[in-house]
């Protein structure tokens, strides 16, 4: 189910605070479907709506250059807490691509690696600084380029960052991981077979 | 000379790329309703089959209605619908599962090690953060998104990275009143809810040898909420004698074996950590916390902390925003904090012996007038041990509700949770924004802190009441 990503040129969405967790991202009670489609209503949802389900104005979301914001910069440790991939199908469904921060929560990481939304981290300066020209003047764009590796804030200034060989290339090619590992079928059936003959009770049925 | 993390890690790997990426080999894996249904979807898609059924055990327990008449109906028809389609995809993959009719039904990570499931040296995953619970076995265990459950369902297998190593070494003895929910709340604090982000950690230290089964997998619940990848704690006698006759522990035939290569699985003398952490046991007091992440913890007998006090401009801001949210002053005594509700249950504190400790705190009181506290225990067998010993009375006879197991209010998921603007006093693992219910606001603590503050309807240091 990856999306395929190379290059990103869009509107970056300042959102200035540190652990946001996937309960903020989107609350568990939007978690009750079987789909992975339609999830972008509940983004953020007690931030973007008030009790009423109006718009609250002032949330950087709801702003007029962001509504079409495709990368989000944001604080550290985003996305801790719950397992939630919603999270990640939520923010593409908005329109998110790609997400900047110091560090995020390693589920949240790997679910959006899984899923075509790239995460980024810089360091917490780097960031900081992203996030000041954003808000200087809003709706300006960001440049993330992953064949390269670099970030190009508004003021042209370059930031090179890190990711796995792996998930890249998976990720510019659109990689169905599941295909990949069943090329090794044959080491995890050889793993089954001495795994049984070494340790039986690791195989017993439920 | 490895660490515990590298031994099983070793042992499980199939096959290694390159920057540390392995093919990790999948013993146990345990799904629930809501992050399952898109990846048995996706398998059926792909004409995918599950690799090994028999491996895993499916249990409902996010969307479960704790009242007594859940078998009959659940008004909410999108919880239903996620129940039924459970039921179906285990039905159809021969899969395991602990229906709601099911004694053994409860929270994943309740039922899973009451039933043996887990063991020592093992791999396990669920599609849920709080699976870090069960490296209380010393097994590898951490959650995952619906793409990797969906990976492991048709593989049995997951690319991991290799984590960094830490050791949290426990000194001292425990306090009375105070409990592993505690402990793990001041590690929090200390480190960090990020502090934890990239490495997985060996829980060590005289203070956790001493600890049972149940406090262990308290503490390693909670590895999630510093950041960690997964937690641990090595296997001893404490963790042998309460697998042994479990229903899906090793029986006669291969319980000796079993048990010596169980032995193997400790830090040799000498392994080095990327990262070595230590706490003094005796200095921790009950916890509670007062803001919106776990690591604003404190000691109860502490107040609401200033932000003015704060260099950092940002920390400054998070706090302050924290303190709008939980409607607290600073310089507040935690004590003088009135609560609505009180809710002992949860994937952290709903085992048999959090129960026991709760009910000790209860047995002849009363619930302060305008509080409304439930007690849910974690799984079918848990509630049904503790009928037998009379803690149900003991709980009902002072006010308390005695519900069916699920997650509950923990999560604001099924129909208990907070109304905006109230305040309760949870055993559970998360305090943040809305996760109890919309405008809901949770003070985190251990069972016993829990059942004081119904008892006396606002946060109470327990060791005034015992």
């Amino acid at each position: 189910m990856i999306e395929q990503f190379d290059t990103l040129k869009a509107v970056a969405i300042p959102l200035d605070r540190g652990n946001v967790d996937t309960d903020a991202i989107i609350p568990a009670r939007f978690l009750k479907t079987i789909t992975r489609t339609g999830l972008g209503e509940g983004l953020f949802h007690a931030w973007r709506f008030d009790e009423s389900g109006k718009e609250v104005p002032g949330f950087t979301l709801n702003r007029l250059p962001y509504r079409s914001g495709k990368i989000l910069v944001a604080g550290e440790n985003f996305g801790c807490g719950s397992s939630r991939e919603h999270a990640v199908w939520s923010l593409m469904d908005f329109g998110i691509r790609a997400v900047i921060a110091p560090s995020f929560g390693d589920i949240f990481y790997n679910n959006g690696l899984k899923n075509g939304l790239l995460p980024v981290r810089l360091a917490p300066g780097e960031v900081r600084d992203l996030i000041s020209q954003l808000q200087e003047v809003p709706g300006r764009e960001i440049y993330v380029d992953l064949p390269a590796q670099t970030v190009t804030g508004p003021d042209g200034k370059g930031y090179p960052f890190d990711i796995g060989s792996f998930p890249k290339e998976c990720l510019l090619k659109g990689l169905d991981e599941i295909a990949l590992t069943i090329e090794h079928e044959g080491e995890i059936a050889r793993y089954e077979r001495d795994g049984k003959a070494k340790s039986p009770w690791l195989f017993l049925d439920i | 000379m490895p660490t515990i993390i590298r031994k099983i890690w070793d042992r499980h790997v199939v096959t290694e790329r390159p920057e540390g990426l392995c093919l990790l080999y999948i013993d146990r894996h345990l799904v629930h309703e809501v992050t399952s249904p898109q990846a048995f979807e996706a398998l059926r898609l792909a004409s995918r089959k599950v690799r090994r059924p028999l491996s895993l055990l499916a249990v409902p327990d996010h969307n479960v209605p704790t009242s007594a008449d859940r078998l009959e109906r659940i008004e909410d028809p999108d919880s239903r619908k996620q129940i039924e389609t459970l039921r179906e995809n285990a039905r159809e993959a021969g899969i395991t599962l602990f229906d709601m009719d099911d004694v053994r039904q409860g929270i994943v990570h309740v039922t899973g090690p009451e039933n043996g499931l887990i063991l020592p040296g093992i791999t396990a995953v669920c599609g849920d953060s709080h699976t870090s619970t069960l490296g209380a076995f010393g097994a590898i265990a951490f959650g995952i998104g619906t793409t990797e459950v969906e990976h492991a369902l048709a593989t049995q297998t997951l690319w991991q990275k290799r984590p960094r190593e830490m050791r949290i070494t426990v000194t001292g003895t425990l306090g009375a009143g105070v409990s592993a929910k505690d402990v793990i709340l001041a590690i929090i604090g200390k480190i960090g809810a990020g502090g934890g982000t990239g490495y997985a950690i060996e829980y060590a230290g005289e203070a956790v040898r001493r600890m049972s089964m149940e406090e262990r997998l308290t503490i390693c619940n909670m590895t999630i909420e510093a950041g960690g990848r997964f937690g641990m704690v090595a296997p001893d006698e404490t963790t042998f004698s309460y697998l042994s006759g479990r229903p899906a522990a090793p029986g006669k035939a291969h319980w000796e074996s079993a048990v010596a290569e169980w032995k193997t699985l400790t830090t040799d003398n000498g392994a080095s950590f990327d990262r070595e952490e230590s706490i003094d046991a005796s200095r921790i007091s009950p916890q509670v916390t007062w803001g919106t992440s776990p690591e604003d913890t404190l000691p109860v007998t502490g107040v609401v902390p200033d932000p003015a006090n704060q260099p950092d401009p940002r920390v400054r801001e998070r706090m302050e925003r924290a303190m709008r949210y939980m409607d607290l002053r600073p310089g507040t005594r935690l004590t003088d904090i009135t609560v609505d509700k009180v809710f002992i249950g949860s994937c952290t504190n709903a085992r048999i012996e959090d129960l026991r400790v709760a009910a000790r705190v209860a047995r002849g009181k009363k619930v302060a007038d305008g509080v409304t506290a439930m007690v849910v225990p974690g799984s079918g067998l848990v509630k049904q041990q503790a009928e037998e010993e009379g803690l149900d009375t003991i709980f009902l006879e002072a006010g308390f509700q005695w519900r069916l197991p699920g997650c509950s209010m923990c999560l604001g998921m099924n129909p208990d949770r907070l109304k905006p603007g109230e305040r309760c006093a949870s055993t559970s693992n998360r305090n943040f924004e809305g996760r109890m219910g919309p405008g809901g606001r949770t003070h985190l603590m251990s069972p016993m802190m829990a059942a004081a503050a119904a008892i006396t309807g606002r946060i109470t240091d327990v060791r005034e009441v015992m």
